[in-house]
């Protein structure tokens, strides 16, 4: 049995609609089922409340990396100016601050927009090129028109049978197990 | 006292009854079919004119900027009227991508992704300029503090290295924000294309997306991010950009007004530049469902909006260069409309604050013909400007003892003429090989993909369908 178990990455249940999907999403995790997801080709509006999902990090990377830009633009400007080779250009003040708020804000915004991005590719495990999912024949059309939840078998409450006629219950359309 | 109210509704976002599985062939389609024979063929003449580009380029690093049409007073030309002018067309990508984002304007969805990709081509046909405007543009590496054997680091006071890190970082954000945009499409490409190869390579850029709700929250989050750093930057890169000129103390070029009205007209010509794009696109294409009149209608009236907010800043100008009371820069305006320049100040004038008035009618508004002729005509106009400001000034200044006049090269004319070819190659690859539509965001504009659009079971609820009851 356990040998069998191990070779499956979980269940997928195909729904109707976005409607379907969102109450089967609520069913899900009523039923306390923690790792599965519902894949759909856009995001769906209400689906992290429907899902139990706690808010996105990614913000405190983007700040981060904001304070980094921000604070790097500030260095390098105060320390080429006027401590590795300070020049008189004009009389003016080696440290001369508002001459260095732009680009102090342009580094903030490069900095900070490199944290949201490749913070968003940390926080979704990507790149990850090779997913049992895409075993499925059927999975494809998740990137077109299809609305689907997955319960893997890693989950504590997974059972072949009963995670199966629970999504049945939960009114899918069409349910097969996924292969690893 | 009786009164009727009637609630009119916005007309739907996508026309013609479609389901997702539609959207996705209508846009997935394009890029599985071979390419029709006008894309070969304009590809052809936009890939010679990047030749013609980059022979003018070779001439010009060989020879030195003496082929250009510069002269002793005016030391910007040309490649400083183009370089803004195509900067200030990226503007309008990064507008709708971020700023119509922010703002929830669905409509945005439609034309967001080659808006963004036009914003992208057009700041690299921009950084050429600048770049070889040098004239030693082996040593360009200056301009970026890199350790170097001088063990000089580069001047932070000045506005033009500013422009170096505006425009860098606008065309970073940009790039990594369509790329942000296109992974769910990508995605749908990998699943759909029949080639192996095809498999391969928008399998790799979708970096094994698979539309999870756990992906989409950290991607909905990172989304927002990204349109709401990008809409302080597109605001920066142009101010920044009039900063070349208001930082200098040349009359005509010194006044506090350049900001806020580079950024106007940065945004009128950009969207003059997409609708142009759009009209040929959505015909060739058949994209008509997706890119309806009610989009023309609305980018038209924000060509009408900005196109006002340039004209306002052109009579500001002449008012505080009279009541400001300073000799040269009274002097540097009247010479500007009545000067030898005066027919560029006409030319921009006419183009930029009268064509826009046609856009008060709703018969101009909606009109594919009108709107494509005007869309032109703004792109000229906004060209003109840059040109007035840029040269009219220098030409002449405080002494007349310095005065002249700038007339540019055939090499100024030809290099000018390569960065369309440079533009178009790009931009028909990208109609060729990429989703010009972004299907994820289309389909979320749908009225299906709203929750609401179901009851508490996930059925849909039908609409009470009153055409009935009358009969």
């Amino acid at each position: 049995m356990s040998t069998i178990e191990q070779k499956t990455h979980g269940i997928l249940a195909e729904f109707k609609n976005p409607g379907h999907l969102m109450k089967a999403a609520k069913l899900t995790n009523k039923a306390g089922y923690k790792k599965f997801d519902c894949h759909s080709p856009f995001p769906i509006h209400g689906m992290d409340d429907a899902m139990g999902l706690k808010p996105s990090k990614l913000g405190f990377i983007v700040m981060g990396h904001a304070l980094i830009g921000f604070l790097g633009g500030l260095a390098l400007q105060i320390w080429t100016s006027s401590i590795a080779y300070p020049i008189n250009i004009s009389g003016k003040p080696f440290v001369n601050l508002p001459a260095f708020i732009p680009v102090t804000f342009e580094l903030t915004i490069l900095l900070s927009a490199f944290g949201a991005v490749f913070g968003m590719f940390f926080l979704n495990n990507l790149p990850k090129l090779h997913n049992s999912l895409f075993n499925s024949e059927r999975f494809k059309k998740a990137t077109d028109d299809g609305f689907f939840v997955v319960i893997e078998s890693d989950d504590a409450l997974y059972d072949a049978s009963k995670t199966r006629q629970f999504l049945e219950s939960a009114g899918a359309v069409h349910i097969e197990t996924i292969e690893k | 006292m009786s009164q009727k109210t009637t609630y009119i509704p916005e007309p739907e976002l996508v026309q013609g009854n479609h389901t997702f599985g539609s959207i996705t062939s209508l846009v997935g389609d394009i890029v599985e079919t071979p390419a029709p024979r006008w894309w070969y063929i304009v590809f052809a003449i936009s890939t010679l004119l990047l030749g013609l580009l980059l022979a003018m380029l070779v001439y010009l690093i060989w020879e030195g900027t003496g082929v250009w049409g510069l002269n002793n007073p005016v030391g910007w030309g040309w490649a400083i009227v183009n370089f803004v002018w195509w900067v200030g067309i990226g503007h309008a990508g990064t507008l709708i991508s971020a700023i119509l984002f922010l703002f929830r304007q669905g409509w945005r969805t439609a034309i967001n992704r080659f808006a963004e990709a036009m914003t992208i081509f057009a700041v690299m046909c921009a950084g050429i300029f600048p770049a070889v405007h040098v004239g030693r543009i082996w040593v360009i590496y200056w301009v970026f503090p890199i350790p170097n054997q001088m063990q000089m680091w580069p001047n932070f006071n000045s506005p033009l290295l500013w422009d170096v890190f505006a425009v860098s970082t606008y065309f970073t954000v940009s790039l990594l924000f369509w790329y942000v945009g296109l992974i769910p499409d990508l995605a749908t490409l990998r699943d759909r294309v029949k080639s192996a190869l095809g498999k391969k390579l928008y399998g790799g850029f979708a970096l094994g997306w698979t539309g999870g709700n756990r992906q989409w929250q950290h991607y909905e989050k990172a989304y927002l991010i990204l349109a709401g750093l990008a809409t302080p930057l597109v605001l920066s890169v142009h101010t920044i950009v009039s900063f070349d000129f208001a930082v200098s103390i040349i009359p005509g070029w010194h006044t506090t007004i350049f900001p806020p009205y580079f950024v106007a007209g940065a945004v009128f010509s950009g969207f003059a530049m997409v609708m142009t794009l759009m009209l040929i696109t959505r015909k060739l294409y058949n994209l008509q469902d997706i890119m309806t009149v009610n989009h023309i209608e609305k980018m038209n009236i924000i060509i009408l909006v900005t196109g006002n907010m340039v004209g306002f800043a052109y009579i500001m100008e002449f008012f505080i260069a009279w009541y400001g009371g300073f000799e040269y820069e009274k002097f540097a305006f009247v010479n500007r409309a009545f000067g030898p320049y005066a027919w560029a100040y006409w030319t921009m004038f006419l183009c930029n604050v009268i064509t826009p008035q046609f856009f008060w009618f709703k018969k101009m508004r909606t009109s594919i013909t009108a709107s494509f002729i005007l869309s032109i005509i703004v792109n000229i106009g906004m060209w003109f400007e840059r040109f007035v400001i840029t040269v009219t000034s220098l030409a002449q200044d405080y002494i007349p003892a310095s005065w002249g006049y700038y007339s540019p090269t055939w090499v100024d004319v030809l290099t000018y003429v390569g960065t369309f070819g440079l533009f178009f190659s790009h931009f028909l690859l990208f109609l060729r090989f990429l989703p010009m539509v972004a299907m994820s965001e289309i389909k979320v504009v749908m009225p299906q993909a709203d929750p609401h659009y179901y009851d508490e079971d996930g059925n849909e609820i039908k609409k009470i369908d009153t055409s009935s009851e009358t009969k």
